[in-house]
C-alpha cells in the first residue's frame, strides 16, 4: 500500500518529463481547412523545433464560426490564451487591439516587413503599430464557364462595363442557362455585389469615408446607387432558382457540376468546386475562365481595384518571444514558394507569385500585384456588428425586400448603435 | 433520516440535531453550485445588458436601457417573438392531440406495439442538427422530396425553405416531428399508471369507449397533460438547434426564435451587451410562465 503511491508518482513524472523537454509551447490558432496549406504549416513547426531546442509549436485547427464564438473568452483567459491567432484584420482586430490583448510587433519584424506585400502588412495595423504577420492573399472575381459561354454566344473579353454584363445576363437567360450562381442562405455571398459596387461607384474613398461619417455615413448616394444597381441585376432573375436558401458549398457544387455560367467568388472556389461537384472533380482548370467585375459609368472606381481577404497571425500580448521568432522563421521565401507551388494560396511574399503554376491563381495573383487599391472584405473591415448588417442588406435589396435607401439606413443605424 | 421509534433519547432533540447535521452537509454544495451556475451567470447576464460591449475585456460603455430600447419595435425580433407563440399554438392545438392519439394507439398490449412506440420516439432521440439537417435535404428545391411531390403533379420545383411565406411552415412541420414522440411517451407512462379496474367497471356499467375516454381516462392523466403542456411551452421557448441547421434564421429573419436571434444578433455579432438583454428578456418570459403556470394549473399535481 506504500508502494503504489510511489509508483503513481513516478509514473506522473515520468508522464510530465518528457513534454517538459519542450520548455516553451507556442500554440497556433487556426481556422483554415485547406489540407495543403496545413501539412506545410505542419512542417514549418517541424523545421522550427528541430533548429530549437527546447521549442515545439503547434498549429491548432477550429471551426470557422466555433473559432469566432470562443476567441473573445480564450484572449480573456491567461490559461488558454494562444500565442499566435489567425485574422482576417479589420474590424474585430482593432476591437481586440484595444482591449489589450495584442502585442506591438512592430520593432522585432521591421526587417521582414519589407519582403512582403505592404497593402497585406498596412492591414495589420492598428494605429501604425504592426500586430501580426499576413501570409496569404486572394481575391474575389467572376469565375466563369468557358463551355457555357460559348453555348450562349457570350464572349467574356466584352463584358468591361455593368451595361455588357447585364447584356450577357440576358443572353444566357434566353439561352436558358443559369447565368449567376450564389449561396445567399448564407447571406455574405451576396455581399460581395454590393461591395464592388460600391466600389466601382465610390471608388477607393467611399467605405472609408463613409466609416468616418462623412457625406451622411452609408446614407450616402454612393450605398444607394450601389443598392439600386444590385437591385436591377436581380431583377433580372439571375440566379439559380432558390437562391434565397442555397448554402455556400452547395452553390460552390453548382458551378462545379457546370449549372450556371459565373460565380463571384474569392479564390477558395476553385478547390471548392472540384470537392463540391458530384463527381468530385468539378469543371477542369481549363474550363474556368476569370472575369474581372464590370466598371460603371460615371463611377470613381476602376477595373484593377480589387476586393479580397489577407490573413495573417497575430500577436497575443502574453505570447513568448519565441512566437515572434517562429512568426519571422514562417514569413520566409522558401515557405511562401512552397505554398505557392503546391497552389495551397497565395502568399503575400514579394516575387513568391511567380512559382504558381495554376493559370488561374496565377492571374489573381498578378491581378493582385497589379492591383490599384485593394479592399479587405466588407463584413470583416467594419468588424462583426456593422458587417453582417451589410450581408443581411445585399441579400434583402436583391430580393426586393428592402429598398436601397432603407438599407443604406440599416447600415447607418448599426454603425450608430455600435 | 427521521427519529426511531426505539430512541431512548427525547425524539425532538435528536431529529434537530440530525436536522441541522444534514442542513451543513447538502446545503453548502447545493448553494454553491446554485450561486456559480445559476445566480452568478444570470446576475452577470443582466449586468452586461446595460452596457455596448463586445465581449472583449470588460464591459465600460453603459448605456442604460438602450439595449432594451433597440428591441422595441425591432422586425427582427418581433418576428422571433411571434414564432414562438406560434410554435407554442401549434404544439398544444396539434402536436400534443396527436401524441394522445398515437399514445392510445400503441400503449395498449397490442402486438409490435413496442416497435411503434420505438419507431415513434425515434425522432426525438435523433440529434436536433442531423435532424435539421435531413429536414433540410428533405425540403431541397433540386433534390428534395417535396420537389419530387410536386413534379408529380406536374408542377415546377418548390424551395420551401427560400420562401419567406412558407419557411416558417417548413420549420413548424419538423418541430412538430420531432418532439411529439417525447410527449408521446409521457402519455402512455401516464396511461400506463392508471387502474384498469376503473376502466372495467366503467365498462360493465355499460359507458361507450368514447364515454370511457371522456369520464375516466382524460381525467386521470390530467396530472400528465399538464406536465406535457409545461414541457412543450418551455420547451418551444428555448428552440434553437433545429433552426439553425435548418434555415439559419432566414429567409429575411422569418424563421428566428428567441434563442436563434439571440445567437445571430447578439453573438455572432459580438454584440454581447445586447444579446445579454435578449437573454434577460426570455428569462423572464420563461420564469413568468413558469411561476404562473404551476400556481394555476399545477397547484394539486
Amino acid at each position: 500500500m506504500i508502494v503504489r503511491p510511489f509508483a503513481l508518482a513516478a509514473a506522473c513524472l515520468f508522464a510530465f518529463a518528457a513534454p517538459a523537454f519542450a520548455d516553451t509551447t507556442v500554440t497556433v490558432l487556426h481556422v483554415n481547412d485547406n489540407a495543403a496549406a496545413v501539412a506545410i504549416w505542419d512542417r514549418i513547426a517541424a523545421d522550427y523545433s528541430a533548429g530549437h531546442k527546447g521549442v515545439k509549436v503547434e498549429f491548432k485547427y477550429l471551426e470557422n464560426e466555433a473559432f469566432k464564438a470562443k476567441l473573445p473568452t480564450m484572449l480573456q483567459s491567461d490559461d488558454s490564451r494562444p500565442a499566435l491567432f489567425y485574422s482576417w484584420g479589420g474590424g474585430v482586430m482593432e476591437a481586440q487591439a484595444k482591449a489589450g490583448f495584442l502585442k506591438d510587433i512592430t520593432a522585432d519584424v521591421a526587417s521582414v516587413e519589407a519582403q512582403l506585400s505592404p497593402t497585406a502588412v498596412d492591414a495589420f495595423k492598428v494605429d501604425g503599430k504592426v500586430v501580426g504577420m499576413p501570409f496569404d492573399t486572394g481575391e474575389v472575381t467572376f469565375f466563369y464557364n468557358k463551355k457555357l459561354f460559348d453555348k450562349a454566344g457570350v464572349k467574356a473579353e466584352e463584358i468591361k462595363s455593368w451595361d455588357d454584363f447585364l447584356g450577357a445576363v440576358k443572353k444566357f437567360k434566353a439561352a436558358g442557362i443559369t447565368p449567376l450562381v450564389v449561396g445567399a442562405g448564407e447571406k455574405w455571398p451576396m455581399h460581395f455585389y454590393y461591395s464592388y459596387l460600391v466600389m466601382r461607384i465610390g471608388g477607393d474613398h467611399a467605405l472609408t469615408d463613409a466609416k468616418a461619417g462623412k457625406d451622411g455615413g452609408y446614407k450616402n448616394p454612393i450605398f444607394v446607387e450601389a443598392g439600386k444597381r444590385l437591385r436591377e441585376l436581380a431583377a433580372l432573375e439571375p440566379f439559380q432558382p432558390g437562391y434565397l436558401s442555397t448554402t455556400h458549398a452547395q452553390s460552390a457544387a453548382i458551378f462545379g457540376d457546370g449549372k450556371a455560367a459565373m460565380d463571384l467568388m474569392g479564390e477558395w472556389l476553385l478547390g471548392m468546386q472540384g470537392s463540391n461537384a458530384a463527381d468530385g472533380k468539378g469543371q477542369a482548370v481549363d474550363n474556368i475562365g476569370v472575369l474581372s467585375f464590370p466598371v460603371l459609368s460615371g463611377g470613381k472606381g476602376k477595373a484593377t481595384d480589387t476586393l479580397g481577404g489577407v490573413h495573417a497571425f497575430l500577436v497575443t500580448k502574453t505570447a513568448p518571444p519565441e512566437a515572434v521568432d517562429f512568426l519571422k522563421f514562417f514569413s520566409q521565401e522558401k515557405y511562401a514558394k512552397e505554398a505557392a507551388v503546391a497552389g495551397a494560396y497565395i502568399p503575400v511574399y514579394k516575387g513568391a507569385e511567380e512559382s504558381i503554376s495554376n493559370p488561374i491563381v496565377k492571374r489573381l495573383a498578378s491581378d493582385l500585384a497589379a492591383t490599384t487599391y485593394h479592399q479587405n472584405f466588407f463584413d470583416q473591415d467594419l468588424g462583426p456588428s456593422v458587417g453582417r448588417v451589410v450581408n443581411d442588406i445585399s441579400v434583402a435589396v436583391a430580393a426586393g425586400q428592402m429598398t436601397p435607401e432603407a438599407a443604406a439606413a440599416a447600415i447607418q443605424d448599426a454603425a450608430d448603435q455600435q | 433520516m427521521t427519529a426511531t421509534p426505539t430512541s431512548f433519547v427525547e425524539p425532538r432533540r435528536r431529529l434537530s440535531l440530525n436536522g441541522w447535521a444534514v442542513i451543513l452537509v447538502f446545503l453548502p454544495p447545493a448553494v454553491l453550485l446554485f450561486t456559480v451556475f445559476v445566480a452568478m451567470p444570470m446576475g452577470e447576464a443582466s449586468w452586461y445588458s446595460f452596457f455596448n460591449w463586445n465581449g472583449y475585456g470588460r464591459p465600460e460603455k453603459f448605456i442604460g436601457l438602450k439595449n432594451y430600447g433597440y428591441l422595441v419595435g425591432n422586425n427582427a425580433f418581433t418576428r422571433a417573438l411571434i414564432n414562438n407563440g406560434l410554435i407554442i399554438i401549434a404544439s398544444l392545438l396539434v402536436q400534443l392531440p396527436l401524441a394522445m392519439g398515437v399514445a392510445l394507439m400503441v400503449a395498449g398490449r397490442v402486438t409490435g406495439a413496442v416497435w411503434f412506440r420505438m419507431i415513434f420516439f425515434l425522432p426525438y432521440v435523433l440529434a436536433d442538427v442531423a435532424a435539421g439537417l435531413i429536414w433540410r435535404f428533405m425540403f431541397d428545391g433540386e433534390t428534395g422530396i417535396a420537389s419530387a411531390a410536386a413534379a408529380l403533379i406536374g408542377m415546377p420545383p418548390v424551395f420551401l425553405l427560400a420562401s419567406k411565406d412558407w419557411a416558417f411552415s417548413a420549420v413548424i412541420i419538423v418541430i412538430l416531428w420531432k418532439y411529439f414522440g417525447f410527449h408521446m411517451m409521457l402519455y402512455i407512462a401516464g396511461l400506463q399508471g392508471i387502474d384498469k379496474s376503473l376502466l372495467e367497471a366503467a365498462e360493465m356499467d355499460g359507458a361507450t369507449p368514447v364515454q370511457r375516454f371522456w369520464h375516466i381516462t382524460l381525467p386521470l392523466l390530467g396530472p400528465m397533460i399538464r406536465l406535457s403542456i409545461f414541457f412543450s411551452v418551455i420547451g418551444a421557448l428555448q428552440l434553437f438547434d433545429v433552426i439553425v441547421p435548418l434555415t439559419g434564421g432566414g429567409p429575411f429573419d422569418t424563421t428566428n426564435t428567441l434563442v436563434s436571434y439571440l445567437y445571430y444578433f447578439g453573438i455572432t455579432r459580438m454584440r454581447v451587451g445586447f444579446g445579454s438583454a435578449v437573454g434577460v428578456v426570455l428569462f423572464c418570459i420563461c420564469v413568468a410562465f413558469a411561476f404562473g403556470y404551476k400556481r394555476w394549473f399545477m397547484r394539486d399535481d
